[in-house]
Order: C-alpha cells, then structure tokens, then sequence
C-alpha cells in the first residue's frame, strides 16, 4: 500500500500560504544593469571633452537644422525612388517573360554588389565617363542634349547612389511578400471575374504588404543613416554640416554629438510610425 | 408538356494535363439550368480540376466546354478558336459562382467586405447598393451578426458560407462547390450543406465535388463517379450509390460508407 502525501483536512481545500519561487539572480542582474548605467550618465556628464554647452548651442542651430531638412529630404527621395523603382524590378521578376526575369536578376545582382559608398563617388564623376547625355531617337535626331556635369550636381549623385541601390534591396522585399501570398486567394479573385490588375492591386498587394512593411521599416531606417555617407560628395546634410562647423571650430566630438542626437530623434520617432503601419495592415489577423 | 431543357454547361471530351500526367481523359457531361449535378470519387480522380475549367482557372488541353451556350475560353471564328484575352476570360467568369475547399476569404477584408469586393470593383454597383444586397446575402446565409467580423475570428462553417454569400454577390448563373466541406470539422458540415440545399432549392443550377453521399442522394438530380480521369459511372444519385455496377465504383463507396 501506498503512503498517501496528503491529509484528509488538504482534500477539502487546505488553507496553506502560497510561497513563490525566489529569483535571487534577477536582482543580482538588475543591480549590475543599474551601476554600469550609473557609471556610463556619470561618465558622460563629467567628461569635460563631450562639452555639453557647445551641444547645446549648436543643436538647434539653422545650419544643423538645415542640413537635417537636407537628410530628410533626402531620406524620403531615395525611398520613393527605391520602392517604385523595387516595385517595377519585383514585377518584372515575377512575370513570364525570361528577359524581364533575367533583366531584374541582373539589377538586383549588380546593385546589390557594389558598395553604396562606391557607386555614390562614381555617379558624381560620371562627368569623366561621358561627357553630355542627349535624349534623342536612336541613330535618329537628338532632342536634347546637356553636359553631364551640369546633370550630376551632388543632389543628383546622391539621389542615384541612394535610390538606385535602394531599389535593389527594396525589390527583394516586395517581391517575398507578393510570393508569401497563398495562390487560392488569386484563384478566388479571378473566379470573381477580377482581372489580373484588379488582383494584385486590391487583393495581393494588401496582404503582402503586410509582410512587406516591416523590412522596408527598417530599410527607411538604414536609409536614413545611409544619407551620410553622402558626406563624400560634399552635399550639406546632417553630418556634412556638422563636418562643415567642427572644421572651422575644431569642436569635433561635440558636433558629432549634435548630429547623433539628431539622427537618434528622427529613427525614434519612425519606429512609432513603423508600429501604427503594420497595426493597419495586420488587421484580419488572428489576434 | 416538357420544356426543351436549357443546358446551363455542355462538356464534350474535356482533357487536361498537368506535365506528364494525364488529369482529365476524355470527360462529357451536360448540366440543365437549375440542376444539381453531384461528382464523386477519390482523390487525383481529377474531379477539382474538372470544376476549375468549367470557370477557365485550368486551360483545357483538348475538349470543347460551353457555358450558358458559350464557349469557355475561346472565340470560335471562321473555323479556328482564338483564345480569350485575360479581360474577356474575366468577364465571362461573373456569372460562374466558385466555392473553394479552404474557403480563400481575404483575409484583409471583413465579412462584409469580402462580399461587396466584386461588385463594386468589377461590376461597378454602387457601394450603398452592394452593401444593402450584401448584407442581404449574410443574413440569407445566417451570418447577419457577422458583417464586421474578419474571417479569422469565424469558424470554418461560417468562413465557408461568407464564401457562397460572396459567389452569390455577382448573381451567377452557375456555382461550382470545390469540396466545400472537407476541411470542415464533423459538426460544422451541416449548416454549410443546410445552405447549398436552400440553394438548390432556389433553382440554383449547381456543380458540386463532394464527399457527402448524404447530401448527393438528396438534393442532387444526377450523379457522375470519377475515377483516373474518367467518369466511370453516373445515373440517378440514389440508383448509383444503392446498386453501384461498376467494380471501381463499388470498391471507392465501400471505403466511403
């Protein structure tokens, strides 16, 4: 016979105090988390070098805030460039014509490739490769033509660093997304009689935008900072306009402070944006 | 008096090809208009793929199929068939209702929306009036309490009759029914069928692939028993599934029954 492990007084719901389970190791964690942050403000706050009085006076300066609307600017150029032109190299990916498919691969493969850094310095002496562009009919008249370095101003240069690199990646996405979307919703809309426009525009595209807005979220995010490299061809964004102050003041950490700040502001406050997005194109979704 | 009958679908030696093998081999059958014709047999027996090319979703390989005495994918001009450009193919699919296995709401659209979707994007009604025939449609299906709610928070059943309400939104002339209870559980199966019967009743002229033997006794007029691309055996659903003539056919309703 077995020895029973409780009395009869516990069957009819015993009265006992319920004690937890400690975690000792979580306070041990959380005390080490909070002295190395101690360590860190403190370290910040007393190191005269960081100058905090220069931050504070250049923070909000017009030359910063300039250069700021430049990145922006720019950041949002790029993007629309990258995800229209991504779009269209998707599409082409996806249809049935081999030379489109294997035109697509070719502009993912290169884009993707070569360093933006690179292809930023390149497009801004494209000037040294070909001298005018013209527009014109092939072996026909020509309707305009212009020097190209008139073309390429370092807007420009950026605008097709950025953009078409971007399109690569952003390419990619859209094109997992719109695979990722079952192929019985396309026969269900077709059976409808909707057409294949129809189909992609109020059926497929709605869904794979859900898969496609996280990745482009933090594509817009890498963007942002990618804008800095833009430095190189002396454009006035965010870092080249604090490059250009600490040039003349020599006050280089706390410049680089001011533009940190910036660009920690700015991919905060996308970030909520990105949350509010994918809650609207979640919706439908188990929850 | 008889009406000559008025044949909603005409089939004449239907085949289909999917690479190597051979789905469809030479299949006829006819529907007259508000009739309920029942297609059973195992599974790769080539009954779906016979559904989705009465609405042109499968390209036929050889055969000739009419549709309200149309022909289906095909322009017939001096002597030669000119395939359909994809608009047109679209077009001819509104009046063809289609009722798939897994359902294939949009998941992003509410019940409502899922429903309003063609007719106002293809047929171009007016939003009030598709939402007013809409709503109409859900609560004909019993679902007038689920207008808002996304197709994830409804069972398979209620998913599956915002599927027919969402058919029936384009007025068809036709439903195809694609195995619409098989990825039912057992206890949902009857309100999908209580529709499809008022369906029926109704006068809908209906094809439909089922496993529910119950359901083809009694509400269809004429029963066809697919086997490896063929129809095997068809006649009157209760003669056929009582007194099976066919040594496949009564091989596949003793594993059924």
């Amino acid at each position: 016979m077995t020895q029973t492990a409780y009395s009869e007084a516990q069957l009819d719901g015993g009265d006992e105090v319920v004690v937890p389970v400690r975690h000792p190791w979580r306070w041990a964690a959380t005390a080490c988390v909070v002295a190395v942050a101690a360590l860190v403000a403190y370290a910040l706050v007393t190191n005269e070098a960081f100058k905090w009085d220069v931050v504070g006076r250049y923070v909000l300066s017009p030359e910063i805030l300039t250069g700021l609307l430049t990145t922006l600017e720019l950041t949002l150029a790029a993007m629309i460039i990258g995800l229209v032109l991504g779009t269209v190299i998707a599409l082409m990916r996806l249809s049935a014509n081999p030379l489109l498919v294997a035109v697509s691969w070719c502009y993912t493969w290169f884009f993707r490739s070569i360093p933006v850094l690179v292809q930023l310095i390149f497009w801004f002496n494209f000037g040294a490769l070909y001298k005018t562009i013209t527009l014109g009919v092939p072996l026909g008249p020509e309707l305009l033509t212009a020097n190209t370095n008139d073309l390429i101003t370092p807007m420009s240069a950026a605008l097709l660093g950025l953009g078409l690199s971007q399109a690569a990646y952003t390419g990619e996405v859209i094109r997992a997304g719109i695979v990722a979307v079952d192929d019985g919703q396309t026969r269900a809309a077709k059976a409808l009689g909707m057409s294949g426009f129809l189909v992609f525009r109020r059926i497929v595209l709605p869904q794979a935008m859900r898969l496609i807005i996280p990745p482009v979220g933090n594509e817009l995010i890498s963007m942002i900072k990618n804008t800095s490299l833009v430095s190189v061809v002396a454009l006035a964004e965010l870092l080249y306009s604090a490059q250009l102050i600490y040039s003349r003041t020599y006050q280089t950490i706390p410049l680089l402070v001011v533009a940190s700040l910036w660009y920690l502001m700015v991919v905060s406050l996308l970030s909520v944006g990105q949350h509010f997005l994918e809650r609207h194109y979640g919706r439908g979704q188990a929850r | 008096m008889t009406e000559p009958a008025e044949y909603v679908v005409r089939a004449r030696g239907l085949r289909k090809r999917f690479g190597r093998l051979e789905v469809l081999k030479g299949v006829d059958f006819d529907l007259e208009a508000g009739r309920v014709l029942c297609v059973i047999g195992p599974s790769g027996s080539g009954k779906s793929t016979l559904l989705s090319c009465v609405n042109h979703l499968e390209k036929l390989d050889g055969g000739r199929l009419w549709v309200d005495g149309r022909l289906v994918g095909y322009r017939a001009r001096g002597g030669k068939l000119y395939e359909l450009k994809e608009r047109e193919v679209a077009r001819n699919r509104r009046h063809i209702g289609m009722v798939f296995q897994h359902f294939n709401l949009f998941p992003h659209m509410t019940a409502l929306g899922n429903v309003v979707e063609a007719p106002v994007h293809v047929k171009r009604t007016p939003k009030d009036a598709a939402v007013a025939r809409g709503v109409e449609l859900l609560d004909r299906v019993g679902l007038a309490d689920k207008r808002d709610a996304y197709p994830a928070q409804l069972s398979g059943g209620q998913q599956q009759r915002v599927a027919i309400a969402r058919a029936l939104a384009m007025d068809p002339r036709l439903m195809l029914f694609d195995e619409p209870t098989s990825a039912l559980d057992p206890e949902l199966v009857g309100e999908v069928l209580a529709v499809m019967r008022d369906l029926a009743a109704d006068g809908m002229s209906m094809v439909v692939v089922t496993h529910e033997l119950g359901f083809a006794r009694e509400v269809g007029d004429h029963l066809m028993f697919m086997d490896d691309g063929v129809v095997v055996e068809e006649g009157r659903p209760r003669e056929v599934l009582a007194g099976p003539r066919h040594e496949r056919t009564k091989a596949f309703l003793s594993k059924v029954l």
